[in-house]
């Protein structure tokens, strides 16, 4: 029989999570609030007023087919930069898994990127791919005008990409290692003694073990990716060149701070907020059912 | 407790009297002042500020670096929203009608008067004034660092194609950059067309050919001002900038492509820019000392006649919600930076101009535009008064500048790069900075420009 500590004290239970709610309260729910309020109405920055005009902020925004561009392009970045950091990762994992030689040192190194403040990488990998002076810039040497993100819109793309996903490599990697060193010796041990060479053993035994690791991550890379990566492009590109690199995290930022239009900022993370919540139940009801917890 | 315990404990105890014993002799009166420059720009700030405290004992301001102008003005905002925000804050050249229309300052001619200082207005310099004054002349915010955008030549490459003088002609330049190119030159001409980097481009170039950038003056006459610069004299810019580009007589230089324009220019890897002339103490310093560099105005298409260039940089403003003793201070500070000697430290030390005339005539006097590294800064001056501001030259008074400029610079990105053709990107950068502006008319409804 299953044993239950219960709360005989109601109101003892609820003090419990009363400071819990208010820390909710005051940082989640109440800035969330504003923000529906503003993005029904036209504020001034300085506060000086107000104006109800119900959902001309939302029709303006969707109406705009610039602003469907950045959805698409954000979505496409979520795809790529997810895709990019789990794949590495995964192999990456799997390798050290095997403590091939210097898999200590694999494991320390690895996990760095993640702790790299955003406009830290951010300003590394723009002197890395600068195509004048970056170490890239051999590649204009040889073929000269090969690679500009200062103008190709595509490589700069590109190029955002690839610094978003190098951060989350060493986070993802973190938790499949441990993941993967929490799948019980003996079955692989037993696999091995079936004859199952070691990628047979990764992909019937190791990767399907993973699934609920590998889902965790899923949402949280994705959900970051339409967040975490205003300060990225802020220093990168500016979302720049054409708006090629335009988030829609990023237009948040610029319209909000640097353009001062507080309301139209509202009512894009709104629509981020309602797309990103969907996107999850998506993955939850779809990919879920798929995951092996046990 | 032990005995370096105990040492400390008395040494914190004996700090802890002298300061009290200090503060009981002089009571200075602190009040803030937040500011966007950053780096070299930020150390002479602080200094200006030390100054101040240094030379009375009734106030002591504390300054602080927000670290950009977009910062400083952010920040102020969230500040005033929290009732936290500091006395003095300095805003943008662009934010000039966000703050007007803020109703969260004290006007520094207000201030000034109600303090006890006469302060002469119109010895500031012509462009300066009209950039800030509101349409009855009054100065609601106090003119700070201010420059203008120049022409930056390489002598030496010059030379090289047989030139002596800086081009003064748009033609010339095209004859020049062709010239350069074929003596061997990889970048005849850097600039940058990321965001905010078309002001250049797109604010001097007009005020100097005397064609407005918006209707309504440039906003000075309403709200409802639209952008024109689709129209007339800026196209023509534009094909040419795209014709020298697809030659490769112009080179696009940002930081994101490895080295900014300035840079680029002192590194004498670029032989001709346009920026401010509060970058000529950078290009001073970090230039070779064997290279030879000059100054000269903006160019001009031929048979344009050339009207003054507009005023950049920033003002400072006095915010609300203080005591009067704060404000006393405030106003001994916004004084003291705008006597002469204080004008010649500032220019001295970064490149910004004097902002009044008797600032100016005190630096000739001193003999400041003769001397090697400031000579050719005088041409700052003559720039911006070349000509009685017109109506269309006093500046710009657009709300969603920032917005303007990001449309302009994404249209330039994409006439460079050939994905639309010049007349069709200006066109949409003008219709989507017109929504802009709209949104902003609408924001501040039933507001009228001071």
């Amino acid at each position: 029989m299953e044993k239950r500590a219960i709360f005989t004290n109601r109101w003892l239970g609820i003090a419990f999570i009363v400071p819990q709610l208010l820390l909710i309260f005051t940082f989640f729910y109440w800035p969330a609030g504003q923000a529906v309020f503003w993005a029904f109405t036209l504020q001034q920055p300085w506060g000086g007023g107000n104006e109800w005009v119900g959902f001309s902020n939302f029709v303006a925004i969707l109406t705009d087919h610039i602003y469907w561009n950045s959805v698409v392009r954000s979505l496409a970045f979520a795809a790529l930069s997810t895709g990019i950091s789990m794949g590495v990762a995964l192999v990456l994992a799997l390798l050290a898994d095997r403590e091939l030689g210097g898999h200590h040192i694999y494991r320390t190194v690895l996990v760095w990127p993640y702790a790299i403040a955003a406009p830290a990488l951010g300003l590394a990998f723009r002197f890395m791919l600068a195509p004048g002076a970056g170490m890239i810039s051999f590649v204009n040497h040889i073929w000269p005008g090969i690679w500009d993100p200062t103008i190709n819109g595509t490589e700069a793309f590109i190029a955002v990409t690839i610094a978003f996903a190098w951060k989350y490599i060493g986070y993802n990697f973190i938790f499949m290692l441990s993941a993967l060193q929490a799948i019980p010796h003996s079955l692989i041990e037993a696999a091995a003694m079936d004859g199952a060479g070691a990628p047979r053993r990764m992909w019937d035994i190791q990767v399907p073990l993973l699934t609920p690791t590998l889902f965790f991550l899923l949402v949280l890379n994705i959900t970051d990716s339409f967040q975490d990566s205003f300060g990225i492009v802020d220093i990168m590109t500016s979302g720049g060149p054409n708006r090629a690199t335009e988030l829609m995290v990023y237009k948040i930022y610029f319209d909000g701070f640097k353009g001062l239009d507080y309301s139209g900022a509202a009512a894009q993370s709104i629509i981020l907020m309602l797309l990103v919540i969907a996107l999850t139940v998506i993955q939850f009801r779809f990919l879920e059912n798929r995951v092996h917890y046990k | 407790m032990s005995a370096p315990r105990l040492i400390q404990a008395a040494a914190t105890a004996a700090l802890g009297m002298s300061l009290s014993i200090s503060s009981a002799f002089a009571d200075p009166v602190k009040f803030d002042f937040w500011f966007g420059n950053s780096g070299d720009i930020a150390k002479v700030v602080q200094k200006v500020c030390d100054n101040f405290n240094a030379s009375q004992s009734d106030y002591q301001i504390v300054c602080t670096s927000q670290g950009s102008y977009d910062a400083a003005l952010q920040n102020t905002i969230a500040a005033y929203r929290a009732n936290k925000q500091p006395t003095i804050v300095q805003v943008f050249d662009i934010g000039t009608l966000t703050m007007m229309l803020s109703d969260a300052f004290v006007p520094a001619n207000k201030l000034m008067a109600d303090n006890g200082y006469d302060v002469d207005w119109n010895a500031y310099i012509g462009g300066v004034k009209a950039y800030y004054a509101t349409s009855k002349g009054d100065m609601y915010s106090m003119p700070f660092n201010s420059s203008t955008a120049l022409l930056y030549w390489n002598q030496d490459a010059f030379k090289k194609i047989g030139k002596d003088a800086a081009p003064a002609t748009w033609e010339d330049v095209g004859a020049d950059l062709k010239a350069l190119k074929a003596a061997g030159y990889d970048c005849p001409f850097g600039i940058d067309v990321s965001n905010n980097e078309v002001w250049q481009l797109l604010e001097q170039f007009s005020a100097v050919h005397g064609i407005p950038v918006a209707t309504q003056n440039n906003g000075y006459d309403g709200l409802d001002a639209e952008l024109v610069f689709n129209k007339g004299k800026f196209v023509q810019m534009v094909t040419d900038l795209k014709s020298w580009y697809d030659q490769g007589l112009l080179v696009l230089k940002s930081k994101q492509a490895g080295e900014d324009y300035v840079t680029a220019f002192a590194n004498g890897h670029c032989q001709m820019t346009l920026t401010s002339v509060g970058d000529h103490g950078t290009v001073g310093r970090t230039a070779s000392p064997d290279m030879h560099w000059s100054v000269a105005e903006l160019p001009l298409y031929a048979g344009t006649e050339r009207k003054n260039s507009l005023v950049g940089g920033a003002s400072l403003w006095v915010m609300k919600g203080h005591t009067d003793v704060e404000y006393k201070g405030a106003a001994a500070f916004l004084n003291f930076i705008r006597q002469p000697e204080q004008a010649l430290f500032w220019s001295t030390n970064t490149g910004y101009i004097p902002v009044t005339k008797t600032g100016y005539d005190y630096m000739v006097k001193n003999g400041f535009y003769d001397k090697f590294p400031y000579k050719g800064r005088e041409v700052a001056i003559a720039s911006l008064s070349a000509s009685e501001p017109t109506p269309v030259t006093r500046g710009m008074r657009l709300g969603a500048m920032p917005q303007v400029r990001q449309e302009v610079g994404n249209a330039l990105q994409a006439i460079l790069a050939g994905t639309v053709t010049v007349q069709q990107g200006l066109d949409d950068a003008a219709a989507r900075g017109n929504e802009a502006l709209r949104k902003f008319e609408a924001t501040y409804k039933g507001k009228t420009l001071p």
